[in-house]
C-alpha cells in the first residue's frame, strides 16, 4: 500500500496513442489494495487495453459492486464515468445504463463474491439478456475484505490459509456464462498480461455480452500451498488454448504463422481476432464443445485459459428490444413519453 | 545476458550517475540529503573528504556531474548540484574542530610538491594527515595556483580560496611561497622521499597571424592577462575589446573586460556556438552580461596603424563533417569580416611547458612534450617523481586535478612504504536497507516535480561596477531545500532478490517510468528491444536477475528509474528493497606511520 501518488514525471520517450494520450492518462488513483494483489495487474491490463485501442476515456462507463475487486475501478480510467453499486447489483445498474445510453462502452468489474454469491442471480440475467458490455470477474476464491473465508468459486478440496479444507462444490462462472448465452467468453490469469490484455481488447470490441473470468491470486489470504488460486498453482496448471491478437480495422493483416495454426475471426466493427491455436482441435465457435472441454479439464484439476467461445455475429439487448439507434437519454421527454392523449388512444384500441 | 554482478561496487556506483561522473567520486546524493536536512556542516565534510575545495568548487567547478544527472534525462534540467555544494560551504557552522589533524609524530618521510594549485594541495592534505612532512613550493605570494590567478574574483572571492587553502596549511604543510623552482634535477638531489609535480598548464597559446608582433602592446594572452588582473597589475582596459577563443578562459576574459572598462566586448570563435568549449552556463553568463558572441570566424590579421591596433579581420567559415565525423572548417568564400577594436585578448587554449625539467634525469617525455605516466598511478619513468593536475595528462579542470591529487597521494604513500604502486586500495562500500515500515523509508522518496531553481544574482548594474563583487548570491536555505528535494536519490538503489520473487507483476504495474520487465532472457540488443518501454540509452545498464521460477528474468532498465521506491512498496515478498549505496574512494590511510 502506498501513500504517495505516482510522480508525474514521464520518461521523455513515453509512447502516446492516436489520441495523444499516454498510458498514464488511463490510470486512476493509487491503489490501496495489498501489495502484490492480482487485481492491480488486471487494472494495469485494462489501462493497457484502453490505451492500445485509442479509447476516449469519457466514452467508458465502469461499474462495480462491492469487494476488493469492485474497488479497483477507482484505480484505472480516472477520467471515465463510474458507478460503485450495491453488493451484487452491478449487472442491473449496468443494464439500466446501457439501455439509457447505448453509445458508451460498458465495463463491469466484479469479484467472485459479488458475482458468484450475492449477485449470482443478477449475473445470470445480464448474461441471458446479452447486454453489450465487458464483464470482468477478478476471481481469487476468497473473501479478502473479510479475512479470507472461502468464496463460492473456491475449488472443492482446496485449503484455506489456516489449513481448513473446502467441502463445497465450486461455481464455475465461465461454464455459467457459456450456458446462459454470453457471446464472448474467456478465462485468463492476472499474472499473464500477454494473454489478458488482448482478451480485454477483444471483449471491449465485441458487441454483446463479453465475459472474462480472471484468476487473480489474493497474496494475503490465498497464495499458499493447498490453494488452487495461487500464483504457483495457476502457473503449474494453466492449459492455454490459444493466443489472441486483436487487429484493428485499419491495421494491415499480415500472416506470419504456419498455415492451419491460425484462425481469424472478424467482428462487427471490422476488427479481427487472430487466434494462434495452442490446443489441438479446439474451435472457439462451438459453445457445447467449449463446455465439455472445460468440464473435462476441470476434472483433471487443470485451468483452461484463453478465448473459449466467441460468436462474432452476436446480437445484443438493444437489437432484441428493437430500440432506436439514438441513445434514449438524448431523445427528450416528448418522444420518450408521448403523453396522456396517446395513452388514451392506446387504451381505447385495447378495449 | 548473465545476471548483473551487483557485488561489484562498480554496478551500483554507475547507477549514481553524478558520483560516477565526478572525477573525485563525491557521494553527491548523500550530501544533498544532508543539505535538505539542514546539516550543512556534515554536507561540507562529505565534500571536503572527496573534493577538498567545496567552497571553491561550489562556485567554479566544471560540474561533470550535472550533464550526467539522471534528472536531466527525465526532466528538463538536472539538479543544480554545483550550487548546492556552495550552500554547504556558505551555511556550515565552524567545522575546524572536525577536520583531521596530523599525527603528533611524523613518519619521517619528506615530500616535495611543486606548484601550489589544487593537485598539489590535495596531495599535501592527504599525506599530511597520514604523518608525512609535506613542503609545497609556489612562485606566487600565496597558494591556490590557477584558482587564484586565473579565475576572476566576481566568480570566486579571495576569502573562499584563503579559507580552504588554510585548512590544508593548518595540517602542518609547509608552504615555500615566492619560490621559483627552475631545476628538477636540483630538487631530486635533495633528500625528498618523493616529488609531486603539479605545475599546471601555464602557457597560453598565442594567435600567430599577421600584425601580432606590430600591435603587440594591445594584444594579450588571456591567462597571463587574467593573472595580471588578479594580482592588481592591470586595472583597466580600452572600451572596444575582442576576445578570441570559445573556452571558459575566453568567458572569464570577456566578463573581466566588461568590468574593467570594456564597453563593446565581443567574443569571436572559430567554431559554432554549440561546439564551443565553454560550459553552457558560462556562455549563458557572458550573454547575460551583454557580451556578443560571434561564431564561425577565423582570425586572419590584426590591423593596425603604426603599431596601434585598429581592428581584427576574420575569414568566414562553415563546418563540414567528413565520413568519420571529423569537423573541418571550410572558408565560405564570403568577404572577410572586419571588427574594429582597441584591445584583443587571446584565449585559444593552454599548453603545458616544462622548461625547468631537465631531459637527462630519467623522466621521459612523449612527442607532445608531455611526461610519460602511468594513467592510474601517475608515476613518471623516474619512480620518485609523480605528476597530477593539468601538468599530468593535459589541461582539464579543478575537480580532475583534485582526483589526480588523491591518486598520486596514494601512489606516493605506497611508494614510500616500498609497496607496489599498481596495487590500488579498494573503495569503502556500504549497502544498507532504507526500509522503516510498510511504506516508510529513511529517505524522502516523494519525487519533487519542481523545475530547477535559478541562483539569485546581484543586479547587473551593481555587479558590473566592481571586479570583486560576486555576481551570484547563492541559494538561500529555503531555495536550497527546494532544489535539494529535486535530487532523485539515485544512491538509494533498487536491489532485487530473485529467490523472493513470486512474479506477481506488482512492480511492473506501479513503476512510473516503466523500467521493469519480466521476460525471457536473451542477448542485450534483443532484450533492450523487448522491454516494456523502449530502452535506447545503451550507456545505462540493464539490471538482469538470475532465472526466476517461470524461467523468465527480471530486467530493469536503469536509465530513467526515479528511485521512488514504489516497486519495493508494492512488492509483497520483499524481493525489491531500497538500499543506500555509499562508496567512498580509497584515500591514503597513514599506515606508513
Amino acid at each position: 500500500m502506498t501513500y504517495l501518488a505516482k510522480p508525474k514525471l514521464l520518461r521523455p520517450d513515453t509512447p502516446v496513442n492516436a489520441l495523444g494520450y499516454t498510458r498514464r492518462d488511463y490510470e486512476g488513483a493509487i491503489s490501496t489494495l495489498c501489495a502484490g494483489c492480482g487485481h492491480d495487474s488486471i487494472s494495469a491490463a485494462v489501462v493497457q487495453a484502453c490505451f492500445d485501442l485509442d479509447i476516449q476515456p469519457h466514452r467508458v462507463a465502469k461499474l462495480s459492486g462491492i469487494g476488493c475487486s469492485s474497488k479497483t475501478p477507482d484505480y484505472f480510467l480516472g477520467a471515465s464515468h463510474g458507478f460503485n453499486s450495491v453488493h451484487g447489483r452491478m449487472p442491473s445498474v449496468l443494464t439500466g445504463a446501457a439501455l439509457a445510453n447505448r453509445d458508451l462502452i460498458y465495463l463491469g468489474i466484479s469479484g467472485d463474491g459479488d458475482s458468484a454469491s450475492i449477485g449470482i442471480g443478477q449475473f445470470a440475467h445480464v448474461m441471458r439478456r446479452g447486454v453489450n458490455m465487458t464483464y470482468i470477474v477478478e476471481n481469487n476464491g476468497v473473501y479478502g475484505l473479510t479475512k479470507g473465508q472461502f468464496s463460492a468459486t473456491a475449488d472443492k478440496g482446496s485449503k484455506s490459509k489456516r489449513g481448513v479444507e473446502n467441502t463445497d462444490s465450486p461455481v464455475d462462472l465461465v461454464a455459467l456464462a457459456l450456458q446462459l448465452g454470453a457471446t464472448y467468453v474467456a478465462r485468463s490469469f492476472s499474472g499473464d498480461k500477454a494473454q489478458l490484455v488482448p482478451l480485454i481488447k477483444g471483449a471491449l470490441l465485441h458487441r454483446g455480452a463479453a465475459f472474462i473470468d480472471v484468476i487473480s491470486p489474493c497474496v494475503t489470504f490465498n497464495n499458499h500451498a493447498g490453494s488452487t488460486k495461487s500464483y504457483d498453482y495457476v502457473r503449474e496448471h494453466n492449459e492455454v488454448l490459444n493466443r489472441l491478437d486483436v487487429l484493428m480495422p485499419r491495421q494491415a493483416i499480415t500472416a506470419d504463422y504456419p498455415p492451419g495454426s491460425v484462425s481469424e475471426i472478424r467482428q462487427h466493427d471490422g476488427s479481427t481476432l487472430r487466434l494462434r491455436k495452442l490446443a489441438e482441435d479446439y474451435e472457439p465457435n462451438d459453445r457445447v464443445g467449449a463446455m465439455s472441454h472445460l468440464q473435462a479439464h476441470a476434472e483433471r484439476g487443470e485451468i483452461v485459459t484463453g478465448l473459449l467461445y466467441v460468436d462474432p455475429q452476436a446480437s445484443d439487448l438493444h437489437e432484441h428490444l428493437n430500440t432506436v439507434a439514438q441513445p434514449l437519454n438524448t431523445l427528450g421527454a416528448d418522444r420518450l413519453c408521448p403523453g396522456s392523449a396517446a395513452l388514451d388512444k392506446l387504451n381505447a384500441a385495447l378495449r | 545476458m548473465k545476471p548483473s554482478d551487483v557485488a561489484n561496487p562498480d554496478y551500483f556506483h554507475k547507477v549514481v550517475d553524478c558520483q560516477w561522473a565526478c572525477p573525485a567520486h563525491t557521494p553527491v546524493p548523500q550530501y544533498i540529503r544532508l543539505i535538505a536536512a539542514g546539516r550543512y556542516g556534515d554536507a561540507y565534510l562529505v565534500n571536503w573528504r572527496s573534493n577538498v575545495f567545496p567552497g571553491i568548487l561550489g562556485r567554479v567547478c566544471d560540474r561533470p556531474c550535472e550533464p550526467a544527472c539522471r534528472r536531466g534525462r527525465i526532466d528538463e534540467e538536472p539538479v543544480a548540484i554545483c550550487r548546492l555544494k556552495r550552500v554547504a560551504a556558505d551555511f556550515k557552522e565552524d567545522i575546524r574542530d572536525r577536520l583531521p589533524v596530523a599525527p603528533p609524530q611524523n613518519n619521517g618521510k619528506r615530500i616535495a610538491c611543486i606548484g601550489g594549485g589544487p593537485a598539489s594541495l590535495t596531495v599535501a592534505r592527504d599525506l599530511a594527515v597520514a604523518g608525512y612532512q609535506v613542503t609545497v613550493f609556489d612562485n606566487a605570494k600565496s597558494a591556490g595556483g590557477m584558482m587564484r590567478s586565473q579565475i576572476p574574483k566576481f566568480r570566486l572571492p579571495e576569502a573562499v580560496i584563503d579559507e580552504e587553502v588554510d585548512y590544508i596549511l593548518k595540517l602542518g604543510v609547509e608552504l615555500k611561497n615566492d619560490h621559483w623552482v627552475n631545476s628538477l634535477k636540483d630538487v631530486l638531489a635533495e633528500s625528498w622521499d618523493a616529488i609531486f609535480v603539479g605545475t599546471g598548464a601555464p602557457r597560453g597559446r598565442d594567435a600567430d597571424v599577421p600584425g601580432r608582433l606590430e600591435a603587440a602592446s594591445h594584444i594579450h594572452v588571456g591567462i597571463e592577462w587574467l593573472a595580471s588582473v588578479a594580482f592588481g597589475h592591470v586595472k583597466s582596459i580600452a572600451p572596444r575589446v575582442i576576445v578570441l577563443g570559445g573556452g571558459n578562459t575566453a568567458m572569464d576574459c570577456c566578463r573581466t573586460a566588461k568590468r574593467l572598462g570594456g564597453i563593446d566586448v565581443k567574443v569571436v570563435v572559430r567554431s559554432g556556438f554549440e561546439e564551443m568549449k565553454a560550459s553552457p552556463w558560462e556562455k549563458e553568463d557572458a550573454l547575460h552580461e551583454g557580451i556578443e558572441i560571434h561564431n564561425f570566424l577565423v582570425p586572419k590579421a590584426f590591423l593596425h596603424n603604426g603599431g596601434k591596433l585598429s581592428a581584427v579581420s576574420f575569414e568566414k567559415v562553415r563546418a563540414e563533417y567528413d565520413a568519420k565525423g571529423r569537423r573541418n572548417l571550410v572558408p565560405t568564400g564570403e568577404p572577410d569580416v572586419v571588427m574594429e577594436c582597441d584591445e584583443v585578448l587571446v584565449a585559444i587554449g593552454q599548453e603545458n611547458s616544462f622548461p625547468w625539467i631537465e631531459r637527462d634525469i630519467g623522466i621521459e617525455f612523449d612527442k607532445w612534450g608531455m611526461p610519460v605516466l602511468d594513467a592510474t598511478t601517475l608515476q613518471s619513468t623516474q619512480p620518485r617523481v609523480f605528476f597530477g593536475g593539468d601538468s599530468a595528462l593535459g589541461p582539464k579542470n579543478i575537480i580532475t586535478a583534485v582526483a589526480q591529487g588523491h591518486d598520486a597521494a596514494i601512489s606516493i604513500d605506497l611508494f614510500c612504504q616500498g609497496k607496489d604502486v599498481a596495487r590500488r586500495p579498494a573503495p569503502m562500500v556500504t549497502l544498507v536497507s532504507q526500509k522503516m515500515g510498510i511504506h516508510e523509508w529513511s529517505y524522502d522518496n516523494q519525487v519533487s516535480e519542481e523545475d530547477r531553481h535559478r541562483v539569485p544574482m546581484r543586479p547587473l548594474e551593481l555587479a558590473l561596477k566592481d571586479l570583486r563583487t560576486e555576481l551570484e548570491l547563492g541559494f538561500d536555505p529555503k531555495l536550497a531545500y527546494q532544489e535539494a528535494e529535486r535530487c532523485l536519490n539515485c544512491d538509494v538503489e533498487t536491489v532485487f532478490i530473485g529467490k523472493n520473487c513470486i512474479e506477481c507483476d506488482a512492480c511492473v504495474d506501479i513503476c512510473p517510468t516503466e523500467c521493469i520487465t519480466f521476460t525471457a532472457n536473451g542477448e542485450e540488443d534483443d532484450l533492450r528491444g523487448r522491454l516494456k518501454a523502449p530502452s535506447r540509452n545503451i550507456d545505462q545498464d540493464l539490471y538482469v536477475s538470475e532465472a526466476l521460477k517461470t524461467s523468465r528474468v527480471m530486467v530493469k532498465d536503469e536509465d530513467v528509474c526515479l528511485h521512488c521506491g514504489m516497486c519495493a512498496e508494492r512488492c509483497p515478498t520483499g524481493a525489491w528493497d531500497m538500499q543506500r549505496f555509499l562508496l567512498e574512494t580509497a584515500q591514503v590511510t597513514g599506515s606508513a606511520a
